[in-house]
Protein backbone atom coordinates (compact mmCIF):
# COMPACT_ATOMS: atom_id res chain seq x y z
CA UNK A 1 0.00 0.00 0.00
CA UNK A 2 1.18 3.53 -0.96
CA UNK A 3 -0.02 5.24 2.21
CA UNK A 4 2.15 3.22 4.45
CA UNK A 5 4.91 5.14 2.98
CA UNK A 6 3.74 8.28 3.94
CA UNK A 7 3.78 10.15 7.16
CA UNK A 8 0.32 9.97 9.65
CA UNK A 9 -0.68 13.01 8.46
CA UNK A 10 -0.71 12.53 4.98
CA UNK A 11 -1.70 9.48 5.49
CA UNK A 12 -5.12 10.67 7.16
CA UNK A 13 -5.41 13.16 4.15
CA UNK A 14 -4.91 10.85 1.23
CA UNK A 15 -8.08 9.05 3.18
CA UNK A 16 -9.80 11.70 3.31
CA UNK A 17 -9.17 12.31 0.03
CA UNK A 18 -10.08 8.90 -0.87
CA UNK A 19 -12.84 8.61 1.13
CA UNK A 20 -14.41 11.81 -0.71
CA UNK A 21 -13.82 10.61 -3.83
CA UNK A 22 -15.42 7.60 -3.56
CA UNK A 23 -18.62 8.72 -2.00
CA UNK A 24 -18.91 11.06 -5.14
CA UNK A 25 -18.06 8.40 -7.87
CA UNK A 26 -20.55 5.96 -5.89
CA UNK A 27 -23.46 8.04 -6.23
CA UNK A 28 -26.06 7.99 -10.05
CA UNK A 29 -23.60 8.32 -12.68
CA UNK A 30 -26.50 10.40 -14.04
CA UNK A 31 -29.08 10.88 -11.96
CA UNK A 32 -31.23 12.50 -14.44
CA UNK A 33 -30.86 9.94 -16.79
CA UNK A 34 -34.27 8.20 -18.03
CA UNK A 35 -34.32 5.55 -20.17
CA UNK A 36 -37.34 6.06 -22.62
CA UNK A 37 -37.48 4.03 -26.16
CA UNK A 38 -38.63 6.07 -29.29
CA UNK A 39 -40.51 8.38 -26.68
CA UNK A 40 -42.87 5.44 -25.84
CA UNK A 41 -41.75 3.10 -23.46
CA UNK A 42 -40.57 3.78 -20.27
CA UNK A 43 -37.75 1.55 -18.47
CA UNK A 44 -36.57 0.83 -14.67
CA UNK A 45 -33.22 1.26 -14.49
CA UNK A 46 -33.36 1.97 -10.68
CA UNK A 47 -35.09 -0.54 -8.67
CA UNK A 48 -35.34 -0.99 -4.86
CA UNK A 49 -33.14 -3.76 -4.12
CA UNK A 50 -34.39 -7.20 -3.49
CA UNK A 51 -33.83 -8.34 -0.08
CA UNK A 52 -31.14 -10.96 -0.83
CA UNK A 53 -28.92 -7.94 -2.12
CA UNK A 54 -30.16 -5.57 0.66
CA UNK A 55 -27.18 -6.26 2.46
CA UNK A 56 -24.99 -4.47 -0.44
CA UNK A 57 -27.15 -1.78 -1.81
CA UNK A 58 -30.48 0.23 -1.36
CA UNK A 59 -30.75 0.73 -5.14
CA UNK A 60 -30.30 -1.55 -8.08
CA UNK A 61 -28.92 0.18 -11.45
CA UNK A 62 -29.14 -1.48 -14.87
CA UNK A 63 -25.56 -0.96 -16.49
CA UNK A 64 -26.91 1.41 -18.97
CA UNK A 65 -26.98 4.21 -16.29
CA UNK A 66 -23.08 3.49 -16.27
CA UNK A 67 -22.54 4.12 -19.71
CA UNK A 68 -21.61 7.37 -21.78
CA UNK A 69 -24.26 10.10 -23.06
CA UNK A 70 -23.84 8.71 -26.87
CA UNK A 71 -24.02 5.02 -25.81
CA UNK A 72 -27.32 5.60 -23.95
CA UNK A 73 -28.84 7.23 -26.79
CA UNK A 74 -27.97 4.69 -28.70
CA UNK A 75 -30.77 2.46 -26.92
CA UNK A 76 -33.55 5.02 -26.63
CA UNK A 77 -34.09 4.57 -30.50
CA UNK A 78 -35.25 1.51 -32.11
CA UNK A 79 -33.91 2.61 -35.47
CA UNK A 80 -30.61 3.58 -33.92
CA UNK A 81 -29.70 0.27 -31.94
CA UNK A 82 -27.58 -1.43 -34.02
CA UNK A 83 -28.73 -5.00 -31.84
CA UNK A 84 -31.92 -5.25 -33.73
CA UNK A 85 -30.21 -6.34 -36.70
CA UNK A 86 -29.74 -9.70 -35.01
CA UNK A 87 -33.50 -8.95 -34.02
CA UNK A 88 -35.08 -8.90 -37.71
CA UNK A 89 -32.50 -12.05 -38.32
CA UNK A 90 -34.00 -13.81 -35.40
CA UNK A 91 -37.79 -13.30 -36.96
CA UNK A 92 -36.38 -14.75 -39.83
CA UNK A 93 -35.43 -17.61 -38.28
CA UNK A 94 -38.41 -17.88 -36.39
CA UNK A 95 -40.40 -18.25 -39.54
CA UNK A 96 -37.58 -20.58 -40.85
CA UNK A 97 -38.82 -24.27 -41.03
CA UNK A 98 -36.27 -26.86 -40.44
CA UNK A 99 -34.94 -30.17 -39.71
CA UNK A 100 -36.46 -33.89 -40.31
CA UNK A 101 -40.02 -32.34 -38.80
CA UNK A 102 -39.91 -29.47 -41.45
CA UNK A 103 -41.16 -26.97 -38.65
CA UNK A 104 -40.61 -23.72 -37.28
CA UNK A 105 -40.65 -21.79 -34.35
CA UNK A 106 -43.71 -20.65 -35.70
CA UNK A 107 -45.70 -23.92 -36.35
CA UNK A 108 -45.93 -24.67 -32.84
CA UNK A 109 -45.92 -20.94 -31.16
CA UNK A 110 -47.19 -18.94 -33.55
CA UNK A 111 -46.63 -15.21 -33.53
CA UNK A 112 -43.07 -14.87 -31.22
CA UNK A 113 -45.38 -12.51 -28.97
CA UNK A 114 -46.35 -15.71 -27.44
CA UNK A 115 -43.46 -15.71 -26.08
CA UNK A 116 -43.99 -12.51 -24.23
CA UNK A 117 -42.62 -12.90 -20.47
CA UNK A 118 -40.29 -15.64 -21.14
CA UNK A 119 -36.81 -13.73 -20.97
CA UNK A 120 -38.02 -12.19 -17.61
CA UNK A 121 -38.03 -15.77 -15.80
CA UNK A 122 -34.66 -17.12 -16.99
CA UNK A 123 -32.98 -19.30 -15.95
CA UNK A 124 -35.75 -21.84 -14.40
CA UNK A 125 -35.45 -25.12 -14.11
CA UNK A 126 -36.88 -27.53 -16.16
CA UNK A 127 -39.52 -30.41 -15.71
CA UNK A 128 -37.06 -32.59 -14.91
CA UNK A 129 -35.30 -30.55 -12.20
CA UNK A 130 -32.38 -29.27 -14.44
CA UNK A 131 -31.67 -25.21 -14.46
CA UNK A 132 -31.97 -24.19 -17.81
CA UNK A 133 -31.28 -21.02 -19.52
CA UNK A 134 -33.31 -19.56 -22.53
CA UNK A 135 -30.71 -21.15 -24.90
CA UNK A 136 -31.13 -24.39 -23.78
CA UNK A 137 -35.20 -24.45 -24.05
CA UNK A 138 -34.16 -23.19 -28.09
CA UNK A 139 -32.33 -25.98 -28.53
CA UNK A 140 -34.28 -28.27 -26.83
CA UNK A 141 -37.31 -27.31 -29.66
CA UNK A 142 -34.56 -27.99 -32.29
CA UNK A 143 -33.16 -31.33 -31.32
CA UNK A 144 -36.90 -32.46 -29.77
CA UNK A 145 -39.32 -31.25 -31.67
CA UNK A 146 -37.88 -29.94 -34.97
CA UNK A 147 -35.02 -32.88 -35.34
CA UNK A 148 -32.72 -30.43 -36.26
CA UNK A 149 -29.13 -29.43 -36.01
CA UNK A 150 -28.66 -27.78 -32.20
CA UNK A 151 -27.32 -24.04 -32.44
CA UNK A 152 -23.99 -23.16 -30.49
CA UNK A 153 -24.57 -21.05 -27.50
CA UNK A 154 -22.26 -18.29 -29.30
CA UNK A 155 -23.65 -18.71 -32.95
CA UNK A 156 -24.86 -16.04 -34.83
CA UNK A 157 -28.80 -18.38 -35.01
CA UNK A 158 -28.51 -18.70 -31.16
CA UNK A 159 -28.01 -14.87 -30.62
CA UNK A 160 -30.48 -13.34 -33.06
CA UNK A 161 -32.80 -15.97 -31.39
CA UNK A 162 -32.60 -14.86 -27.89
CA UNK A 163 -32.33 -11.10 -29.21
CA UNK A 164 -35.74 -11.85 -30.99
CA UNK A 165 -37.47 -13.40 -27.93
CA UNK A 166 -35.62 -10.88 -25.49
CA UNK A 167 -37.02 -8.51 -27.02
CA UNK A 168 -40.73 -9.40 -26.26
CA UNK A 169 -40.13 -9.26 -22.46
CA UNK A 170 -38.68 -5.56 -22.71
CA UNK A 171 -40.43 -3.53 -20.12
CA UNK A 172 -41.43 -6.47 -17.75
CA UNK A 173 -39.50 -6.52 -14.59
CA UNK A 174 -37.11 -9.33 -14.24
CA UNK A 175 -38.22 -11.79 -12.06
CA UNK A 176 -36.38 -14.90 -11.38
CA UNK A 177 -36.96 -17.93 -8.92
CA UNK A 178 -34.98 -18.78 -6.60
CA UNK A 179 -36.39 -20.76 -3.92
CA UNK A 180 -37.91 -24.58 -4.19
CA UNK A 181 -36.24 -26.14 -7.00
CA UNK A 182 -34.19 -23.23 -7.91
CA UNK A 183 -33.02 -23.04 -4.46
CA UNK A 184 -29.66 -25.09 -4.71
CA UNK A 185 -28.87 -23.36 -7.86
CA UNK A 186 -29.29 -20.17 -6.81
CA UNK A 187 -26.92 -21.23 -3.62
CA UNK A 188 -24.13 -22.74 -6.33
CA UNK A 189 -23.93 -19.37 -8.24
CA UNK A 190 -24.15 -17.31 -5.26
CA UNK A 191 -20.71 -19.14 -4.14
CA UNK A 192 -19.34 -18.63 -7.46
CA UNK A 193 -19.99 -14.58 -6.82
CA UNK A 194 -18.28 -14.25 -3.93
CA UNK A 195 -15.17 -17.01 -4.88
CA UNK A 196 -12.30 -15.34 -6.07
CA UNK A 197 -10.99 -16.66 -9.69
CA UNK A 198 -7.42 -16.61 -11.48
CA UNK A 199 -4.03 -14.98 -10.78
CA UNK A 200 -5.42 -11.90 -10.04
CA UNK A 201 -7.81 -13.31 -7.04
CA UNK A 202 -10.59 -11.14 -7.89
CA UNK A 203 -14.58 -12.37 -7.43
CA UNK A 204 -17.64 -10.64 -9.13
CA UNK A 205 -18.13 -8.61 -5.67
CA UNK A 206 -14.61 -7.66 -5.88
CA UNK A 207 -15.92 -5.07 -8.89
CA UNK A 208 -19.13 -5.17 -8.86
CA UNK A 209 -19.90 -4.89 -5.38
CA UNK A 210 -16.97 -3.25 -3.88
CA UNK A 211 -16.14 -0.68 -6.43
CA UNK A 212 -19.56 -0.25 -8.65
CA UNK A 213 -19.12 3.83 -9.95
CA UNK A 214 -15.63 3.67 -10.20
CA UNK A 215 -13.31 3.26 -12.57
CA UNK A 216 -11.31 0.54 -13.74
CA UNK A 217 -8.80 2.01 -16.32
CA UNK A 218 -11.34 3.44 -19.16
CA UNK A 219 -14.68 1.60 -17.75
CA UNK A 220 -17.59 2.58 -15.86
CA UNK A 221 -17.99 -0.46 -13.16
CA UNK A 222 -21.37 -1.02 -13.09
CA UNK A 223 -23.16 -2.83 -10.25
CA UNK A 224 -22.96 -5.98 -13.03
CA UNK A 225 -26.48 -6.55 -13.46
CA UNK A 226 -27.60 -8.64 -16.31
CA UNK A 227 -31.28 -7.46 -17.39
CA UNK A 228 -29.85 -5.72 -20.34
CA UNK A 229 -28.64 -8.60 -21.86
CA UNK A 230 -28.55 -10.03 -24.87
CA UNK A 231 -26.36 -7.08 -25.59
CA UNK A 232 -25.01 -5.41 -28.57
CA UNK A 233 -21.14 -4.50 -27.38
CA UNK A 234 -19.77 -1.46 -29.75
CA UNK A 235 -16.59 -3.52 -29.07
CA UNK A 236 -17.09 -6.36 -30.13
CA UNK A 237 -19.87 -4.95 -33.21
CA UNK A 238 -22.35 -7.66 -32.25
CA UNK A 239 -24.47 -9.30 -29.97
CA UNK A 240 -22.86 -10.95 -26.54
CA UNK A 241 -24.57 -13.35 -24.72
CA UNK A 242 -24.41 -13.18 -20.91
CA UNK A 243 -21.99 -16.43 -21.16
CA UNK A 244 -19.88 -14.54 -23.05
CA UNK A 245 -19.39 -11.84 -20.80
CA UNK A 246 -19.18 -14.17 -17.72
CA UNK A 247 -16.31 -16.00 -19.75
CA UNK A 248 -14.66 -12.23 -20.26
CA UNK A 249 -14.85 -11.12 -16.93
CA UNK A 250 -13.28 -14.35 -15.38
CA UNK A 251 -10.43 -14.35 -18.54
CA UNK A 252 -9.84 -10.74 -17.00
CA UNK A 253 -8.68 -12.17 -13.93
CA UNK A 254 -6.22 -14.86 -15.72
CA UNK A 255 -8.21 -17.48 -14.45
CA UNK A 256 -9.08 -20.50 -16.58
CA UNK A 257 -12.98 -19.80 -17.57
CA UNK A 258 -15.87 -22.16 -17.74
CA UNK A 259 -17.26 -22.15 -20.74
CA UNK A 260 -20.47 -20.99 -21.96
CA UNK A 261 -23.62 -22.74 -21.85
CA UNK A 262 -21.42 -25.43 -18.88
CA UNK A 263 -23.92 -25.71 -15.71
CA UNK A 264 -21.65 -23.03 -13.57
CA UNK A 265 -22.41 -20.53 -15.59
CA UNK A 266 -25.98 -21.22 -16.06
CA UNK A 267 -26.08 -21.08 -11.84
CA UNK A 268 -24.29 -18.27 -11.88
CA UNK A 269 -26.61 -16.62 -14.43
CA UNK A 270 -29.57 -17.29 -11.54
CA UNK A 271 -27.37 -15.84 -9.14
CA UNK A 272 -26.97 -12.54 -11.53
CA UNK A 273 -30.02 -12.32 -12.65
CA UNK A 274 -32.38 -12.46 -9.04
CA UNK A 275 -29.97 -9.67 -7.95
CA UNK A 276 -31.38 -7.80 -10.56
CA UNK A 277 -34.81 -8.77 -9.85
CA UNK A 278 -37.59 -5.49 -10.66
CA UNK A 279 -35.27 -4.16 -13.45
CA UNK A 280 -36.85 -4.12 -16.80
CA UNK A 281 -35.59 -6.70 -19.19
CA UNK A 282 -33.87 -4.08 -21.83
CA UNK A 283 -34.45 -6.44 -24.67
CA UNK A 284 -31.48 -5.60 -26.63
CA UNK A 285 -29.13 -3.26 -24.49
CA UNK A 286 -26.38 -1.38 -26.16
CA UNK A 287 -23.31 -1.59 -24.12
CA UNK A 288 -19.86 -0.25 -24.60
CA UNK B 1 -23.67 -11.70 -39.68
CA UNK B 2 -23.64 -12.53 -43.40
CA UNK B 3 -26.89 -11.97 -44.25
CA UNK B 4 -26.75 -8.53 -45.83
CA UNK B 5 -29.49 -6.25 -45.16
CA UNK B 6 -30.60 -2.38 -45.37
CA UNK B 7 -32.98 -0.35 -43.11
CA UNK B 8 -34.06 3.31 -43.83
CA UNK B 9 -35.87 5.93 -41.70
CA UNK B 10 -37.68 8.06 -43.77
CA UNK B 11 -40.66 10.50 -41.52
CA UNK B 12 -43.97 9.56 -43.13
CA UNK B 13 -45.08 13.19 -43.60
CA UNK B 14 -43.25 16.48 -44.29
CA UNK B 15 -44.26 20.07 -45.17
CA UNK B 16 -42.56 21.31 -48.30
CA UNK B 17 -39.47 23.12 -48.03
CA UNK B 18 -38.95 21.33 -44.58
CA UNK B 19 -35.32 19.96 -44.04
CA UNK B 20 -36.24 16.16 -42.91
CA UNK B 21 -33.92 14.07 -41.59
CA UNK B 22 -33.22 10.48 -42.95
CA UNK B 23 -31.82 7.55 -41.40
CA UNK B 24 -30.17 4.16 -42.90
CA UNK B 25 -28.53 1.04 -41.44
CA UNK B 26 -27.00 -1.75 -43.49
CA UNK B 27 -25.85 -4.99 -42.18
CA UNK B 28 -22.28 -5.48 -43.34
CA UNK B 29 -18.71 -7.02 -42.31
CA UNK B 30 -17.10 -4.37 -44.06
CA UNK B 31 -14.46 -6.54 -44.33
CA UNK B 32 -10.98 -4.52 -44.33
CA UNK B 33 -8.99 -6.57 -46.57
CA UNK B 34 -5.78 -5.85 -43.91
CA UNK B 35 -6.65 -8.68 -41.60
CA UNK B 36 -5.57 -12.73 -42.01
CA UNK B 37 -7.39 -16.10 -41.42
CA UNK B 38 -6.27 -18.99 -39.33
CA UNK B 39 -4.13 -19.59 -42.09
CA UNK B 40 -1.71 -16.42 -43.08
CA UNK B 41 -4.23 -15.94 -45.94
CA UNK B 42 -5.29 -12.51 -46.80
CA UNK B 43 -9.03 -11.96 -46.60
CA UNK B 44 -10.38 -10.32 -49.53
CA UNK B 45 -11.66 -6.54 -49.00
CA UNK B 46 -15.02 -6.61 -48.63
CA UNK B 47 -16.85 -3.38 -48.05
CA UNK B 48 -19.56 -1.16 -48.91
CA UNK B 49 -17.91 1.30 -51.48
CA UNK B 50 -20.50 3.49 -52.49
CA UNK B 51 -23.62 4.87 -50.81
CA UNK B 52 -26.22 7.53 -53.31
CA UNK B 53 -29.68 8.51 -52.47
CA UNK B 54 -32.01 10.17 -55.02
CA UNK B 55 -35.40 11.98 -54.22
CA UNK B 56 -37.55 11.37 -57.53
CA UNK B 57 -34.89 10.57 -59.68
CA UNK B 58 -32.61 13.94 -58.39
CA UNK B 59 -29.35 12.72 -56.78
CA UNK B 60 -29.10 13.92 -52.88
CA UNK B 61 -25.99 12.65 -51.85
CA UNK B 62 -23.42 10.41 -53.51
CA UNK B 63 -20.52 9.17 -50.71
CA UNK B 64 -17.80 6.92 -51.39
CA UNK B 65 -16.63 4.56 -48.22
CA UNK B 66 -13.20 3.89 -47.46
CA UNK B 67 -11.91 0.29 -45.36
CA UNK B 68 -11.80 2.07 -41.97
CA UNK B 69 -15.73 2.67 -41.79
CA UNK B 70 -17.03 -0.16 -39.33
CA UNK B 71 -19.24 -3.19 -39.60
CA UNK B 72 -22.95 -2.34 -40.09
CA UNK B 73 -22.22 1.21 -41.31
CA UNK B 74 -24.77 3.62 -40.06
CA UNK B 75 -25.42 7.20 -41.84
CA UNK B 76 -27.55 10.08 -41.42
CA UNK B 77 -28.28 13.36 -43.22
CA UNK B 78 -31.08 15.95 -43.91
CA UNK B 79 -32.23 16.59 -47.09
CA UNK B 80 -34.89 19.17 -48.38
CA UNK B 81 -38.06 18.25 -49.45
CA UNK B 82 -40.71 20.36 -51.62
CA UNK B 83 -42.83 18.07 -53.08
CA UNK B 84 -44.42 14.61 -52.72
CA UNK B 85 -42.23 11.24 -53.40
CA UNK B 86 -39.79 8.37 -53.34
CA UNK B 87 -36.69 8.37 -51.78
CA UNK B 88 -34.13 5.79 -53.40
CA UNK B 89 -31.22 4.52 -51.06
CA UNK B 90 -28.57 2.16 -52.55
CA UNK B 91 -25.72 0.37 -51.40
CA UNK B 92 -22.60 -1.11 -53.75
CA UNK B 93 -19.98 -3.39 -52.43
CA UNK B 94 -17.06 -4.54 -53.30
CA UNK B 95 -18.36 -7.70 -54.80
CA UNK B 96 -20.69 -5.65 -57.10
CA UNK B 97 -23.88 -6.33 -55.10
CA UNK B 98 -25.99 -3.60 -55.19
CA UNK B 99 -29.11 -3.48 -52.22
CA UNK B 100 -31.95 -0.72 -52.76
CA UNK B 101 -34.20 0.36 -50.78
CA UNK B 102 -37.10 2.97 -51.31
CA UNK B 103 -39.62 5.18 -49.13
CA UNK B 104 -42.16 7.22 -50.09
CA UNK B 105 -42.97 10.65 -48.43
CA UNK B 106 -45.89 12.87 -48.36
CA UNK B 107 -45.74 16.57 -48.68
CA UNK B 108 -48.28 19.20 -47.61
Amino acid sequence: MKQRRLGPLAAATAALALGALSSASLADPHPDAELVIDGELHLVTRAPAPEHVAHVFDTVKSGWLYRTDETRALQMDDFDNPGMLYVDRGQDLWDTAEGTADASCASCHGDVETMRGVRATMPRVNDNGELWALENYINDCRTERMGAEPWGWTSDGMKSMTALISLQSRGLPMSVQIDGPAAEYWEQGKEMYYTRYGQLELSCANCHEDNNGRMIRADHLSQGMVNGFPTYRLKNAGIVPMHQRFRGCIRDTRGETFAEGSPEFIALELYVASRGNGLSIEGVSVRQ
Amino acid sequence: MSDIRPRVRVPRTASAGESVLLKTLISHPMETGQRRDGSGNVIPRWIINRFTCEFNGRNVIDMALDPAISTNPYIEFEAVVDETGEFTFTWHDDNGDVYTDTQSIEVA
